[in-house]
């Protein structure tokens, strides 16, 4: 039986582990080394590493580059990896240097060739497309450069033509309750739950385990995602495993840790 | 007891870098290489793979000693393991965007996962379902969980070939074997325990 995964996401920036809220405040919570350690001692399922330096330049570029590099020595987990993207050869780049999957944000809008680019190059299951989306009346817009950006498309047309683009899987993320701890928004999924045919990760809001409980018994919903509450508490995404486990979710890794 | 020597084989795959970083925990001799010396001074070779069957077999052609490695794999009878595409191309064919030829080490052809009820690509953690029993399979069980990311599945022309399956919309082969040749569809070397205990069975065991 294949499991459903729970994914913690990491917000790098200025090679700091960061905290966000609404995308616009950021808080340092510490060296995403001393972080991957731990994490990989809990065994999670993936984890996502995200570059969300305001300056784009080729140094910090490259820096971002050498920590994936020596981070994804160091445990023995999936690692997706995204922010700043802007062609093959930064993801070419990335795989080399440990990176499981991708994930392109921006980029797919102002390059429309990228995600079939990059899905022929490297195959669609490397391929994630993040969508941040932020619901303006009744219905969820989809919106780049950091959340910055509104591009007028609305959610369901963009996962329309991701997935007939080849994205392999569809990283969601709401603005709206990014760090807000008010848990996920489900409404955003009845907009897409008839279209989507691809794995879904599911971002945004997650201030306590129920929430995660939520999210997984969701039948679209393959992954749910978090960032600030791992950074929370001790043993972050064993205990919410552990939650999760006497709250009968049963179609998930059970929690552990690596001995070897 | 010999010692161990594991080269994987360079061709530029995606994921040589996480499959060094794993043989090298478990305290092997490893090298990252496609020459000559490094491949037939090995006790085991790895095929690593990410990204196309085309794409993969068109690299492995180009950068491979092809000749070199099959009279180690079929005369000398060393070890090799292919890992999720590495393990594809060891088919007859694929049939991913086009048919395109394979390595023919292991008879079989590659076809696209059933895309009902469950969305594809298979992405995520599942376990092994054993149907014939090897070494490889030392302290494994159902408990253990791999790292799967694939959208298509080995078809293996000989049943017996399967030697474990997995369960995602349909039973497709996770591990197969013929001799001393070795395939995993899912990334041992992204999967914390479970994988590292399969690695080093692999080393320890055939």
């Amino acid at each position: 039986m294949k499991k459903k995964r729970l994914i913690p996401i990491f917000l790098l920036k200025n090679g700091y582990l960061v905290q966000s809220r609404n995308f616009l405040h950021f808080e340092n919570i510490g060296d995403p080394f001393i972080s991957v350690a731990r994490f990989s001692q809990w065994m999670v399922d993936e984890l996502i590493y995200l570059n969300i330096n305001r300056d784009d330049n080729p140094k910090q570029k490259n820096d971002f580059f050498k920590i994936i590099k020596d981070l994804s020595t160091k445990a023995f987990m999936p690692i997706t990896v995204g922010g700043k993207i802007k062609n093959l050869n930064d993801i070419e780049k990335l795989l080399s240097i440990g990176a499981d999957k991708i994930t392109i944000n921006s980029a797919s809008f102002n390059n429309r060739k990228l995600i079939i680019n990059s899905a022929k190059e490297f195959g669609s299951q490397c391929i994630v497309v993040s969508i941040d989306v932020k619901k303006i009346n009744k219905d969820y817009f989809v919106f780049i450069n950091n959340g910055k950006t509104n591009t007028n498309l609305k959610l369901e047309e963009w996962v329309k033509i991701c997935q007939s683009e080849g994205a392999g899987e569809i990283l969601l993320n709401s603005i709206d309750r990014d760090g807000s701890k008010e848990g996920y928004d489900f409404e955003i999924l009845n907009k897409i739950k008839k279209i989507i045919n691809i794995p879904l990760i599911f971002c945004g809001g997650a201030g306590k385990w129920d929430d995660f409980r939520k999210c997984l018994i969701k039948k679209e919903v393959d992954a749910a995602a978090g960032a600030n509450i791992f950074h929370h508490y001790d043993q972050s995404d064993f205990l919410a495993k552990k939650y999760l486990t006497q709250h009968k979710i049963k179609n998930i890794r059970e929690p552990q840790f690596f001995n070897i | 007891m010999s010692v161990k020597k594991i080269c994987i084989l360079d061709y530029g795959s995606g994921n040589s870098m996480s499959v060094y970083n794993a043989i090298k925990f478990l305290k092997y001799s490893v090298a990252l290489s496609n020459k000559e010396k490094d491949i037939t001074k090995s006790s085991h070779l790895i095929l690593p793979g990410v990204g196309s069957y085309k794409t993969t077999m068109e690299k492995i052609k180009k950068r491979l000693p092809l000749k070199i490695i099959e009279n180690e794999v079929f005369n000398k009878k060393k070890p090799l393991l292919g890992i999720c595409v590495g393990m594809q191309v060891l088919s007859d064919y694929g049939y991913e965007f086009e048919k395109y030829s394979g390595l023919g080490w292991i008879s079989g052809e590659v076809r696209s996962l059933k895309k009902k009820p469950y969305n594809v690509p298979h992405v995520g953690w599942n376990n092994l379902i054993i149907k014939k029993k090897n070494n490889i399979f030392k302290n494994i069980s159902d408990k253990d969980n791999f790292y799967f990311v694939h959208s298509f599945k080995f078809i293996t022309r000989n049943k017996f070939h399967t030697i474990s399956q997995t369960n995602y919309n349909e039973n497709f082969s996770s591990i197969i074997n013929d001799k001393n040749i070795y395939g995993f569809q899912f990334h041992p070397e992204k999967s914390q325990i479970s994988g590292l205990k399969l690695l080093k069975n692999f080393i320890e065991y055939t």
